[in-house]
């Protein structure tokens, strides 16, 4: 089980407090995006094998979305950070 | 080498001391007509029939571990083909016909053990669910039928369907000529006559980079043993599907997740089918060797770790204590994870892509052992021909721009 640190909360809590939400750097599609904007956006990812940026929920803390950059090899969590913050260098 | 009475027995009188290989192992060409990516069972019996059906002469299967050693050898041996949509039908239906001939046609015994696969369910929306699937089989000519909880524990004597408990079963959809085979088998066995026919399989040979030409059409891979020519590659990597088709610019509508699942120690027979459980997740089979086969759930974060959390695996085992009150003291002797590629719509991925010679196979998610020689059938057709045939053309990857989903989340049989 992962220990993840909710930036919020300042506090490491086990992974069962959180619900994972998948890639971290989607942005919605406009509404005059083309079908492969569109086919982009709902349903292809990066899925990347290394550091990825994610978002996390601390559902059952505050309840706030969080960014995380976690190795997706060594499930080694390496920061997490507040939404709408940028991406610490480094990661 | 073929195996027989009279191989056994001559074996036999000489203790087994000169069995022969059961592949070559070869050092890679500098070309090849077809290139498969992925040793699993999918990949080599892609390549078994292309070789087989399409007289293709020059093909290699690279793989950057060991034969069998990701999905194949770590899945829980499920056959079945009780999908909801007509495409799953056609594409699990053919799986399904090709296993009972299997074991003959490779000379390799898989094991098959069609000892039917039944599905508890646990509330009235999953009755009602079960019960469709099970007419929407049966005009398919597929096998499905609906027991009563008493039925049920007729099948299964070990299961409790005590009304007291907190998910009682209301009933279970068994489909009979559902079963098991042996995972490892399956690989080994299509190895085994692939190589046969000429079929290279390299193994410790992970891809490094795929080469285009020009005019963006593949024209070879770089390999950790060297470079090869090729302009047809079938990419069949499962869960790192993502990471080899990066290596072509192409992304894919995948997110790969650990999938665990569990072996108690051996005991004496007492577990006569495969029973699942959605509702509360938990499944299982008893192997012939005498472990109870469990599977659970999958992590809830995208992960290449060939691992996960241990409550997802406890959380399984709760359930099957409910459901099994009589194995609540059996030990369990090893847990595990795979790496699934799952789609959006929880149906595989089988096509070409957008860049010319490259072809895919993969999204099979958690329930990808069932397919395996229709999977390898359908998709030698379409690196024979470029084309897809009826059973594999509603699983192109355009499915995902016009909107012809193929939604089996419910027949999945794993929560995600």
């Amino acid at each position: 089980m992962l220990l993840i640190r909710c930036p919020y909360c300042e506090m490491e809590r086990p992974e069962i407090e959180f619900k994972y939400g998948g890639q971290a750097t989607l942005t919605r599609a406009p509404q005059t995006a083309t079908d492969e904007e569109w086919t982009d956006f709902l349903y292809f990812r990066e899925n990347i094998r290394g550091p990825q940026a994610e978002r996390w929920r601390h559902a059952v803390g505050c309840g706030r979305f969080f960014n995380c950059i976690r190795d997706t090899l060594s499930d080694k969590i390496i920061t997490t950070y507040k939404s709408g913050e940028p991406r610490p260098a480094g990661t | 080498m073929k195996f027989s009475f009279v191989s056994l027995a001559r074996q036999a009188l000489r203790g087994h001391q000169d069995w022969p290989e059961q592949w070559r192992s070869p050092d890679p060409k500098p070309a090849y007509e077809v290139v498969i990516v992925g040793a699993g069972g999918h990949g080599l019996a892609t390549a078994y029939y292309l070789a087989k059906e399409h007289a293709v002469q020059n093909i290699a299967v690279v793989e950057k571990g060991w034969l069998g050693g990701g999905n194949t050898g770590r899945n829980t041996t499920v056959i079945r083909s009780n999908y909801l949509w007509e495409a799953s039908e056609g594409i699990y239906g053919h799986a399904h016909r090709m296993w009972p001939t299997l074991s003959q046609e490779l000379n390799y015994n898989l094991m098959y053990s069609p000892r039917g696969v039944m599905m508890l369910a646990h509330n009235h929306h999953e009755e009602q669910a079960f019960k469709r699937h099970i007419y929407a089989n049966r005009l398919a000519g597929i096998a499905n039928e609906w027991l009563t909880p008493e039925q049920a524990k007729q099948f299964c004597p070990i299961l409790s369907i005590d009304p007291g408990l907190r998910y009682p079963v209301l009933g279970a959809a068994l489909q009979r000529n559902g079963g098991t085979a042996r995972h490892d088998a399956v690989a080994w066995g299509y190895a085994r006559a692939a190589s046969d026919r000429g079929v290279d399989i390299l193994e410790n040979c992970q891809v490094t980079a795929i080469r285009r030409d020009a005019s963006g059409a593949v024209n070879g891979i770089e390999t950790t043993r060297g470079p090869i020519a090729t302009r047809k590659i079938g990419v069949v990597a499962a869960g790192h599907t993502s990471v080899v088709m990066a290596m072509a610019d192409v992304r894919m509508p995948l997110e790969s997740f650990p999938l665990q699942a569990l072996v108690s120690e051996p005991l004496k027979p007492i577990m006569p089918c495969v029973c699942m459980s959605n509702a509360i997740h938990a499944y299982m089979s008893q192997s012939d060797k005498g472990e109870l086969v469990i599977g659970a759930g999958t992590d809830a974060y995208l992960s290449y770790s060939q691992t996960g959390g241990l409550h997802v695996a406890s959380a399984t085992l709760e359930a099957i204590c409910e459901l099994f009150p009589v194995l609540s003291r059996v030990r369990m002797l090893r847990n595990w994870g795979g790496i699934v590629d799952t789609t959006p719509d929880r149906s595989p991925i089988l096509g070409k892509t957008p860049v010319p010679g490259l072809f895919v196979n993969c999204g099979w998610g958690t329930g990808g052992f069932k397919a395996t020689p229709g999977s390898g059938h359908v998709f030698a057709h379409l690196l024979a021909t470029g084309e897809p045939n009826a059973i594999a053309a509603p699983f192109a990857l355009d499915r995902f721009r016009t909107g012809a989903l193929i939604n089996e989340a419910t027949a999945a049989a794993v929560a995600h």
